[in-house]
């Protein structure tokens, strides 16, 4: 252990000391226990600013050992500003090997993306959550949503996905819309657009969700049903842009958009970084 | 294009430096010293300290001159900073009625025992920029101390108490309050939560709350009965020792207001008080505390809760500046997935609306 | 046939003053029972005891065969949804004011487990023509109706599921009088064609009338007379019962 505080720079391994590890290894195993039910947990406060990922930085830090590597990833892409800055922190507390690969990372922590390479079995998610809680918008009062999450009454859900099919047509939330979990909890599954939704059906890899503001852990254990909230013939559809990628050609991705000139052109290009990469080689 | 809104590592490494240099200011200036930040920005420092929740002046100042004076940002670094420090036993709980007190001051009695003590305070000021304060100059004289002292200050709330006409506090249960810091809050929350909260959250949301129990959201006629500041010693048992040690002292600012309570079927009308204590010295919180203190007893007193302040959810969950500027400011980190999904989103429904415009034309054109 | 309500000995007081004083009552099904009286009396407490939402001092109160005071929040919760219902005074406390008309019809449904929206849509435009509103205007918000409008858009919020059982606590207050009669009419018709057994809470005698098979009155958290209707309002045998119907008449 010394030369491990040592290598972080008079700080134990991945900044958190053990205790508080231990106390968020039991908040996750809780959290696996009961997929999708939230999990108070005594978030610490962090080098980095609340909504910047303080619930999964706490998670990976507690997960992480010195064998593992770790991928970091911001809107898909590894070489955001967020996403240095993170992976950044954690070679410098944990002195662990990093990598832009998702093949080759055991863990991976993202912000509103979900890889389009496909996770194996033994790779951890970690996703950055801002808001847990996917009542909130329809009951702002915490305790009146835990009463509901207890009772399974997800009517007000439901009504809200109801009215934006009668207002337009359609489902109204793009991103971050609820799922249900192995048929009893709705979670929210972090900003992530819905075309990343599916994925987390029966995902091979554990995904866990962190939210250090409101201090609140849930999970999802590997091979969980996941079911987008939708109606029987109004399917959840989740939306792609048409064109392909402008790097690597590829269609099936999600894709950013990025504005060329100021005469309204764009180009599509791959929100995966690396999976764009590993296309054009 | 493509290389310019990603790929970071460089520019994070420019901004950090930019950032420092504008922290010096012109080189050609003395540099400021935390030392000083403590002795004549005092005020600023017991901000931070109290929000940093890490009662350490000097740590406040260093705080302070790295975060170029930003105060919620200085007590982002304290909290930052506090969080990897061993914690090794609770203190006592802080005896404020054997304070040192400098100040002293009570709105409900004329005099009384102990008297009333000015200190060093603003309040009869006249604000008007002091321009001599522009040149340097000696330091001013220290007033001179009543040769008599203060003597002992009995708690103004206790007259009230012992009198039957403040309703007593729950009695001690013996039972630890609840860390904040160590485990989220949970809802209804008991008092001593609810005051901790309190305690470290941002002076500017407690004094907007505060003010508006005075306006008429939710009800309040609240009165000083003591505001004091000073000096009280913080005392540690350790196990292995038995009895309680001196580990020094910490300025601390107390109000203690008495509201009027109409009563109830179990509780005569009786005065309730409102509590505020805040580290170092400041009297705006520590009253605007103790407001909304009272106020969110509505609950406890089945009073009718119809108030921001009175809502216990909405004041705890809001109060602290470190959660609430970072959530704010995290919506500067980029969102472009999320918004590309809103785009697709509404050019599909902007789709559907014209479709649905043009059959509409048609129909009527039929 | 036992009844499908039965509260016994029903004791509660706020403060000094008793709210319910040994108050017994029974509903049976298809029946409906209006309970009578001026503001203070206890009418409302007791319709507040009877669907669950405050506990007495004293007494039971058995829905079904099940004891309606030991019921869980959840079991509570679910008899609201689906075999009671619960209208409202005030329009506005019953409905969803931020969702549409044809939502505010489906909740219910959506709660008990339906999926389609098709038949949401479809159930909930028969529900709005059933209380005489114009289902093409489903899409709307509450604000668009006007207050007795709003009204029929909670019985049918109510009604959607098919309660046993409904609860009312003047629903026909702070109407015109004209609008009063049309839903007092609407009203009669749908517990009778439904089934409906009403537990209705009114001070307005004529409502009484028009509605009830049974009426109680209360004065004072005591039920100072009861029975038919007719027979109550007719031959009213209780001084205070006297004194109500007669000032109605006089005005």
């Amino acid at each position: 252990m010394s030369a491990a505080v040592q290598e972080a720079g008079g700080y134990n391994f991945a900044y958190l000391d053990e205790a508080t590890k231990r106390m968020i290894r039991r908040a996750i195993l809780k959290g696996l226990a009961i997929p999708g039910h939230q999990i108070p947990f005594g978030a610490r406060e962090m080098p980095l600013p609340y909504g910047w990922g303080t619930g999964g930085i706490q998670l990976t830090a507690s997960i992480l050992g010195p064998r593992d590597r770790l991928k970091v990833i911001d809107q898909g892409a590894d070489d955001t500003t967020n996403a240095v800055s993170i992976r950044r922190f954690f070679q410098r507390v944990a002195g662990v090997e990093v990598t832009t690969r998702t093949a080759e990372a055991t863990v991976i922590q993202t912000r509103h993306r979900i890889p389009e390479r496909h996770l194996t079995e033994g790779q951890v998610l970690v996703f950055q959550v801002p808001m847990p809680e996917p009542l909130f918008r329809l009951e702002p009062r915490l305790t009146e949503a835990r009463r509901l999450h207890a009772l399974g009454d997800y009517s007000l859900a439901q009504l809200r996905l109801y009215e934006d099919i009668a207002r337009q047509g359609e489902t109204g939330s793009s991103y971050n819309h609820p799922v249900m979990v192995n048929g009893r909890y709705l979670m929210s599954p972090s900003p992530i657009p819905g075309y990343d939704n599916p994925k987390l059906h029966r995902s091979a890899a554990i995904l866990l969700f962190g939210a250090g503001r409101e201090k609140k852990i849930y999970a999802v254990p590997p091979w969980t049903e996941v079911r987008s909230l939708d109606f029987d013939d109004h399917p959840f559809r989740p939306m792609l842009a048409a064109a392909p990628c402008a790097f690597c050609g590829s269609r099936d991705s999600y894709k950013d958009e990025i504005v060329s000139d100021d005469r309204g052109g764009r180009v599509f290009v791959c929100s995966d970084t690396d999976h764009c990469r590993e296309n054009q080689s | 294009m493509y290389v310019a809104v990603k790929g970071g590592d460089a520019a994070i490494e420019a901004a950090h430096r930019w950032l420092a240099h504008e922290r010096r200011g012109d080189p050609a200036l003395p540099e400021i010293t935390a030392l000083q930040l403590r002795e004549q920005m005092t005020l600023a420092v017991d901000r931070v300290m109290a929000e940093g929740s890490c009662l350490d002046r000097d740590l406040a100042a260093l705080a302070l001159k790295q975060s170029r004076g930003d105060a919620v940002e200085a007590a982002f670094l304290l909290r930052a900073y506090r969080n990897t420090l061993p914690r090794f036993m609770a203190a006592e709980p802080l005896d404020t009625g054997a304070m040192q007190a400098r100040r002293r001051i009570s709105a409900t009695y004329k005099d009384l025992p102990g008297g009333q003590v000015l200190g060093p305070t603003f309040d009869y000021t006249h604000r008007l920029l002091d321009f001599t304060l522009a040149a340097e100059g000696a330091a001013p004289s220290v007033p001179e101390e009543d040769a008599e002292g203060t003597g002992p200050m009995p708690r103004v709330t206790g007259f009230l108490t012992g009198e039957g006409l403040m309703r007593a506090e729950a009695p001690d249960d013996g039972e630890a309050p609840p860390d904040l810091t160590r485990e989220p809050p949970s809802f209804p929350a008991s008092r001593p939560l609810r005051l901790q909260a309190l305690a470290r959250g941002d002076e500017g949301f407690l004094l907007g709350l505060g003010y508006s129990t005075q306006r008429g959201y939710g009800n309040a006629h609240p009165f000083v009965a003591e505001l004091r500041v000073g000096e009280v010693e913080v005392l540690v048992e350790p196990p292995e020792l038995g009895f309680a040690i001196s580990i020094g002292e910490i300025t601390v600012t107390e109000c203690q207001m008495a509201t009027q309570f109409a009563g109830s079927r179990e509780e005569p009308p009786q005065f309730t008080r409102g509590y505020g204590l805040v580290p170092g010295q400041n009297e705006r919180k520590a009253m605007a505390m103790a407001l909304v203190d009272r106020a969110l007893m509505a609950r406890e007193l089945g009073e009718e809760a119809t108030a921001p302040a009175q809502d216990e959810e909405f004041v705890l969950l809001h109060s602290d500046n470190v959660e609430a500027t970072g959530f704010i400011e995290h919506l500067k980190l980029p969102h472009h997935v999320d918004f590309q999904s809103e785009l697709e989103k509404l050019r599909s429904i902007r789709r559907r609306w014209e479709a649905e415009r043009v059959a509409a034309r048609k129909e009527a054109a039929e | 046939m036992s009844a499908l309500l039965q509260a016994e000995g029903l004791r509660l007081r706020f403060g000094a003053a008793p709210a319910l004083d040994g108050v017994s009552v029974a509903i049976w099904p298809g029946e409906v029972v209006a309970v009578v009286g001026e503001s203070g009396s206890g009418k409302s407490t007791l319709l507040r005891v009877l669907s669950g939402q405050i506990a007495p001092d004293a007494g039971t109160v058995h829905y079904a065969g099940q004891d309606v005071l030991a019921l869980s929040e959840a079991g509570r919760r679910r008899l609201m949804r689906t075999e009671w219902g619960y209208v409202h005074q005030n329009a506005r406390d019953g409905l969803r004011l931020g969702v549409s008309a044809g939502g505010n019809v489906g909740e219910r449904l959506m709660a008990a487990g339906e999926r389609r929206y098709g038949s949401i849509r479809e159930v909930a435009a028969r529900w709005m023509e059933r209380v005489e509103l114009d289902p093409a205007r489903m899409d709307e918000p509450p604000r668009n109706f006007s207050g007795g409008m709003q009204q029929r858009l909670q019985i049918a919020r109510c009604l959607v599921t098919e309660p046993r059982l409904v609860f009312m606590d003047e629903p026909t207050g702070g109407l015109d009088v004209s609008v009063q009669a049309r839903l007092l009419d609407l009203i009669r018709k749908l517990a009778k064609e439904m089934g409906l057994a009403v537990f209705l809470v009114t001070h307005d005698i004529a409502a009484a009338r028009l509605l009830a098979h049974r009426i109680l009155v209360m004065r004072r958290g005591q039920v100072v007379e009861e029975g038919l209707a007719d027979r109550v309002l007719d031959d009213p045998r209780h001084p205070y019962t006297q004194l109500l119907v007669s000032s109605v008449l006089a005005a």
